[in-house]
């Protein structure tokens, strides 16, 4: 049995009634009892390095919450490599035969397969409503290919809500300059832009929130929009913003992947701009009315960049972008304006030297597109979908004007296009309100 | 002689006046039903179109292709056109119905079936209308994903699928009216058939040194990738 806010007691049955979690979860969570810090650790074939993901998480919050109650929960999509069984098997001397680390508590784990196949916005919300249910103070999500992570992870994620009363603690990481590119050249701009708020990563699979916080996402529209919780860490930073919760940046150290790979583009953009492009809608009494952009209290550096080369196949990326152009223009004339394609194909014809996506235009592309998101012109999908063509053409330019700069000169051409999306606001006020 | 003469037409007269008179009441209903059937036909219209708008149809026509149609032959907004039509085929019903009041011989049985055969056309007009839809919707994907994916001839490939969506629709319509029954299925037949081994021919023969350099494309830039980095989006 638990107890709820109000002190009414709930059976194991009332519970599996009213949440779609197991039943089985749900009297795993039941023996946990409450907590006070939660770690959440969203899975799908990690076997290979979650391991040693949760002996660092393990040792990090025996290291800096050791008289805290914790518990880790593993939200799995469907593994087939065992990954469940090693997150609840292993303990915190696994390997470290001379570890000092004693706990004054018992460290739970506790796993569930909540689908077949991943998806995690629905792992998210698994996570969620286990803090919910175990009434976690602070609760925070790491990802299962974050290979490098740092026994202080917990302590910058959860201290600041645990010690200092914060809600969501974004994170920010030392990183290749031609990392993120979506996220540098959209997903901070525009948010940034919307919602008034110097967020570096408003996307990111590392990030700490408050109880109250995920508890109060957990009821947000967008659970039930028909996107399957896609882009959920977004969501949950835009509803912290909005609602106002109180909000810092933690740095993290250098952002290690298993390999370098390119991620699908378009499940990318799915996951981030079609989540932030449907926040905009039921967001709009926020957004329209900010102006400019504030500073958000960072804990560490703010963003370091590493300049190593990087070999990108610039010839394919103009290639496709030129492709996208000419192909999709019938696309491209129900989305976007009949000035700003004609620009775009004016782009096409340029000799690779001589191009560039000027920020002006890219900014006025992402408005449009947006607007036109707003209005259905099309599919919204495939409005999202007729964006990465036009993206990698930014990404050329970005590649082609930050090649041989410096980490201050890129940090200075990231501040002028957020600067952009800021002064093209009113543009994009307008065309959102046309036609209505 | 003369006297006949004069009956028989006075008889003629008279009869017609009968017949007149007969036929008057039965025109005064043709009239009255027309003139209903208008004002009827005509709060049709307006209440078609007031939800039309609200619908935003013009939006839907304009995504199924149906407009740019429209636009082409000269003919105003498909929500005009649907409730033009609707307007139309009202009155027509009403004015047939006042017809067959006349009691013309004949013209009774065409009626009737005309009246039966409005429902075809219903269906038909609504399988157009969704089959034009799922064309363009099912040709902006494949294009969309094509490019994408960086194949080539992404239009080509997109052409294709909404000219046969659109060949299967109007078979189907065609086939719902019942026009032509036969001669539409053996046209599917042969354009779907012919389309198939257009393709396969152009695979196979035409496209062969396409094919080629298409795959020693392929294959060396996957090799070259090798050696490359890639961006990543997040």
């Amino acid at each position: 049995m638990t107890n709820n806010s109000r002190g009414i007691f709930r059976t194991e049955q009332d519970l599996a009634e009213e949440s779609f979690l197991t039943d089985d979860f749900l009297r795993q969570l039941i023996n946990v009892g409450e907590v006070d810090i939660l770690v959440g650790l969203p899975t799908h074939n990690n076997a290979k390095t979650v391991g040693a993901i949760v002996q660092t998480i393990q040792s990090g919050i025996l290291r800096s919450f050791p008289r805290e109650r914790a518990v880790i929960i593993n939200a799995d999509g469907g593994s087939r490599d065992d990954t469940p069984e090693l997150v609840t098997s292993i303990s915190i001397l696994d390997g470290r035969p001379a570890s000092h680390l004693n706990s004054l508590r018992t460290l739970h784990s506790v796993s569930t397969k909540y689908a077949s196949s991943p998806a995690s916005g629905t792992a998210l919300r698994t996570i969620l409503a286990a803090a919910e249910l175990l009434r976690a103070r602070a609760c925070m999500v790491v990802s299962p290919e974050s290979v490098n992570i740092q026994p202080e992870w917990p302590s910058q994620l959860l201290g600041p809500v645990y010690r200092d009363g914060f809600d969501l603690i974004c994170p920010t990481y030392r990183r290749h300059k031609f990392e993120v590119i979506l996220i540098t050249n959209l997903l901070y701009p525009m948010t940034r832009a919307l919602y008034g708020l110097k967020i570096r990563e408003p996307y990111s699979p590392e990030f700490g929130f408050s109880g109250p916080l995920g508890s109060s996402f957990l009821e947000h529209n967008s659970w039930n929009d028909g996107t399957d919780g896609a882009g959920a860490e977004l969501r949950l930073t835009l509803a912290a913003i909005t609602g106002k919760y109180r909000i810092c940046q933690s740095f993290l150290g250098e952002k290690l992947h298993v390999e370098r790979r390119a991620a699908d583009l378009v499940a990318a953009l799915r996951q981030t701009v079609g989540a932030l492009f449907s926040s905009m809608e039921p967001d709009f009494p926020v957004w329209s009315v900010v102006q400019g952009s504030q500073p958000v209290l960072s804990a560490g550096a703010d963003q370091e960049v590493l300049l190593e080369p990087l070999r990108i196949n610039r010839k394919r990326l103009r290639e496709m972008f030129a492709t996208g152009v000419a192909e999709l223009e019938s696309v491209f004339q129900a989305i976007l304006a009949p000035a700003t394609l004609a620009e775009l194909q004016q782009i096409v014809r340029l000799e690779e030297e001589e191009f560039q996506y000027p920020d002006e235009l890219w900014v006025k592309t992402v408005y449009e597109f947006a607007a036109s998101y707003r209005k259905s012109v099309i599919s919204r999908d495939h409005i999202i979908q007729a964006l990465a063509p036009l993206f990698r053409g930014r990404v050329l330019t970005f590649l082609k004007e930050n090649r041989n700069s410096s980490a201050e000169a890129i940090e200075n051409n990231i501040e002028n296009l957020c600067l952009e999306f800021e002064r093209l606001k009113p543009y994009l006020l307008e065309i959102w309100k046309s036609g209505e | 002689m003369r006297e006949m003469i004069i009956s028989e037409l006075s008889q003629a007269f008279q009869d017609i006046a009968r017949s007149f008179a007969h036929f008057l009441p039965r025109l005064i209903v043709m009239l009255i039903l027309a003139l209903i059937g208008w004002v009827i036909a005509y709060v049709v219209r307006a209440v078609l179109r007031s939800i039309l708008k609200l619908v935003k149809f013009d939006k839907l026509s304009e995504n199924a292709g149906a407009s740019q149609l429209l636009n082409k032959a000269a003919l105003p907004s498909a929500t005009e056109v649907v409730s033009r039509f609707a307007f139309w085929v009202a009155w027509l019903g009403f004015i047939l119905l006042g017809i067959s009041v006349l009691g013309i011989l004949g013209l009774q049985e065409e009626i009737a079936r005309f009246f039966l055969y409005l429902p075809r056309l219903f269906v038909a007009l609504f399988i157009m209308f969704f089959g034009l839809l799922a064309a363009s919707f099912f040709s902006r994907a494949i294009l969309l994903a094509a490019v994408n994916a960086n194949m080539p001839s992404a239009r080509v490939l997109s052409v294709a699928v909404r000219s046969v969506i659109i060949i299967f629709v109007l078979s189907v319509v065609f086939e719902e009216l019942g026009l032509a029954e036969q001669t539409m299925l053996v046209a599917f037949g042969i354009a779907f058939g012919a389309l198939m081994m257009g393709l396969a021919i152009a695979f196979g023969l035409g496209g062969q040194h396409l094919a080629q350099r298409f795959l020693e494309k392929k294959l060396i830039r996957e090799k070259k990738e090798e050696s490359e980095d890639e961006f990543s989006p997040l």
